[in-house]
């Protein structure tokens, strides 16, 4: 049999200590190919979250650094700031960026940092048990919608990308799933291009990536695919939302 | 030397220039606005980044970043804005990152005033923010040690890989007065192998302040316990005046001190046996040197500009061996010297 693939030097040996069907293993796969085939692995940093994906510094194989809840844009801003020939990248979740974090992520999209995000959206907070997320969908049941997310009591699903870009800041916004080969395969893309943008001093670009979390939504991982493709997907559309990367050059 | 005159605030921003301060990031905040408006004029001439952050929890955030990759970094504010970052300070003592944090305070609690104020003490000295950590805390009492001591403040932050705060207040920030600008002098510092900058020709870094693994976090602790059980013994800084003889002891720090110095004058002048005893440093606090001033023979009255304070640090110190008094004024109110020259009067008629 030939041998496809291997895995990526920007992957430690350790095994993905993820929940069967968890989105993380598979974006982390991805960003590590992606960093691989850019040749960038010696001067990335990446940031570990709040959340699951905190150890992500026990699989990525480069320099990581940990940030408290809701403020890796800003850290990635001092960072990149003061090495901006490394290649910086936050990997935050749904809680992290869209609730906590709503002001640091706005703040350094409208700055237009040099810096890769990377936006895991499953709709739950999965680390602590499965509470109502910024982008919980309306009816959906959480450990703190028992009886599934009211939008006079809770509010609605908050759109990032389509928020981030109404702004003039950013370069490229866009939202993809791995709900299917395809996606996977257009995520890795995006990936790649966000990578791009930051080594050609285009500026800010965020990549909102629609993740499933079977353990927190009680479901088969073969049943958590289809409700991220037949419910998470029909509320979060796909697609890229602003494309500046043209317009923007490094004088900018 | 020559010297100049600058206003506090400015003074502290362009000390932080000097001692290579390359990364700043604050924002707005009554009466220390001086300090980033000077570095957003002078610090990208001099190499560095300034940025006026969305918010103070930004703020700290992008200061902890640039000093994860090994920059001298950099933030300012006022008493409720330093209770904004406390998240932030609490993450740099775990991850063991250095940064200088400058309070210049105000009254409180809660919006308060814009008057000059001590009621942030027990925030900076007993650690502020969540878990067990302090900071090295320096208080300085004029224009001169604003300089000075931010100076030392950035170099004991690489030395000990922690944060660092300068505690001043509104009107130590806000006065001019004459100082000498003491060239910078780089001492030998360790070199920050830990900082992040790419895996070149190494393993990567990892900077981090969760320790999951039993007894890690312990032991974690025990590193840092061990930093502030070294800054006791090597970093304590005091200075007194005329307590060899005195019969009542003034401990206070900061502008109180600058108040109380003329007090004790005053008294002095009068033939009253009273000294002197100013912390510079909070934490350490000169705890030893209390001690052994401790005695039947003499009492000790602490001035601070809040309810009482440092007062508790003084007792614990002196550990009943001394009468320890309380002159204080909170809420950002000042006592004129001759208003603790009266007070102070009372108490040396015995």
């Amino acid at each position: 049999m030939k041998k496809t693939t291997d895995r990526q030097r920007s992957l430690k040996k350790n095994p993905f200590r993820y929940c069967p069907g968890c989105g993380h293993i598979i974006i982390h796969r991805l960003i590590a190919e992606v960093i691989d085939a850019l040749n960038i692995r010696e001067r990335t940093i990446g940031i570990a979250p709040v959340g699951c994906a905190v150890f992500a510094y026990d699989y990525f194989d480069f320099d990581m650094l940990e940030v408290a809840h809701g403020r890796p844009p800003a850290a990635a801003t001092g960072m990149k700031r003061v090495r901006p020939d490394c290649i910086v990248f936050s990997y935050q979740g749904d809680g992290d960026l869209a609730s906590i974090g709503t002001a640091e992520i706005i703040h350094a999209a409208s700055r237009g940092e040099n810096i890769s995000v990377f936006f895991i959206n499953n709709a739950t907070y999965g680390m602590t048990g499965g509470q109502m997320a910024p982008t919980t969908l309306l009816g959906q049941i959480t450990t703190t919608t028992p009886k599934g997310r009211d939008s006079g009591q809770a509010g609605y699903p908050l759109h990032v990308a389509e928020m981030l870009a109404t702004l003039e800041g950013p370069s490229l916004i866009a939202r993809t799933s791995i709900d299917s080969p395809a996606n996977v395969k257009n995520t890795r893309d995006l990936i790649e291009r966000s990578f791009r943008c930051q080594m050609e001093n285009k500026g800010f670009s965020m990549i909102e990536i629609l993740s499933a979390c079977p353990t927190n939504w009680n479901m088969t991982p073969a049943q958590a695919t289809i409700w991220l493709r037949e419910q998470m997907m029909d509320v979060f559309k796909l697609g890229v939302f602003k494309d500046a990367t043209e317009a923007n050059g490094s004088s900018g | 030397m020559e010297k100049v005159l600058m206003k506090g605030n400015e003074a502290l921003a362009e000390a932080a220039i000097q001692a290579g301060c390359s990364f700043y990031a604050g924002y707005p905040i009554t009466p220390q606005n001086e300090i980033p408006e000077y570095l957003s004029r002078k610090l990208p001439a001099a190499g560095g980044t300034f940025i006026q952050a969305e918010s103070e929890v930004a703020a700290i955030n992008m200061v902890y970043g640039a000093s994860a990759c090994g920059a001298r970094a950099m933030t300012s504010s006022s008493s409720p804005g330093i209770s904004l970052k406390q998240e932030g300070i609490s993450f740099l003592a775990g991850a063991e990152l250095p940064a200088v944090i400058v309070n210049m305070q105000r009254g409180g609690p809660g919006l308060g005033n814009i008057s000059a104020s001590q009621a942030d003490y027990f925030q900076a000295v007993k650690g502020g923010g969540h878990g067990d950590y302090r900071m090295l805390v320096y208080a300085p009492y004029n224009v001169q040690e604003l300089w000075d001591l931010t100076l030392l403040a950035f170099d004991k932050a690489d030395e000990y890989r922690t944060p660092v705060m300068v505690l001043g207040d509104g009107i130590l920030g806000q006065m001019m007065e004459p100082f000498e600008p003491t060239p910078y002098v780089r001492p030998i510092l360790p070199e920050k192998t830990w900082a992040l900058n790419g895996c070149r020709d190494r393993q990567p870094n990892v900077i981090r302040s969760l320790y999951m693994a039993e007894g890690e976090l312990e032991r974690r602790n025990e590193i840092l316990q061990e930093k502030y059980r070294t800054m006791k013994v090597r970093d304590v800084r005091y200075q007194t005046h005329a307590v060899e003889d005195a019969e009542l002891i003034v401990v206070s720090f900061g502008i109180a001190a600058r108040i109380a110095t003329a007090a004790v004058r005053m008294l002095r002048q009068e033939g009253r046996k009273i000294g002197h005893f100013r912390p510079v440093t909070l934490f350490p606090f000169p705890e030893q040197q209390l001690r052994e001033l401790a005695g039947p023979h003499r009492r000790f009255m602490t001035v601070e500009l809040n309810a009482g304070q440092m007062v508790e640090d003084v007792r614990l110190a002196v550990n009943g061996r001394s009468e320890v008094l309380f002159y204080g004024r909170p809420g950002g109110a000042i006592m004129t010297p001759e208003e603790l020259y009266e007070r102070l009067k009372d108490e040396c008629k015995g």
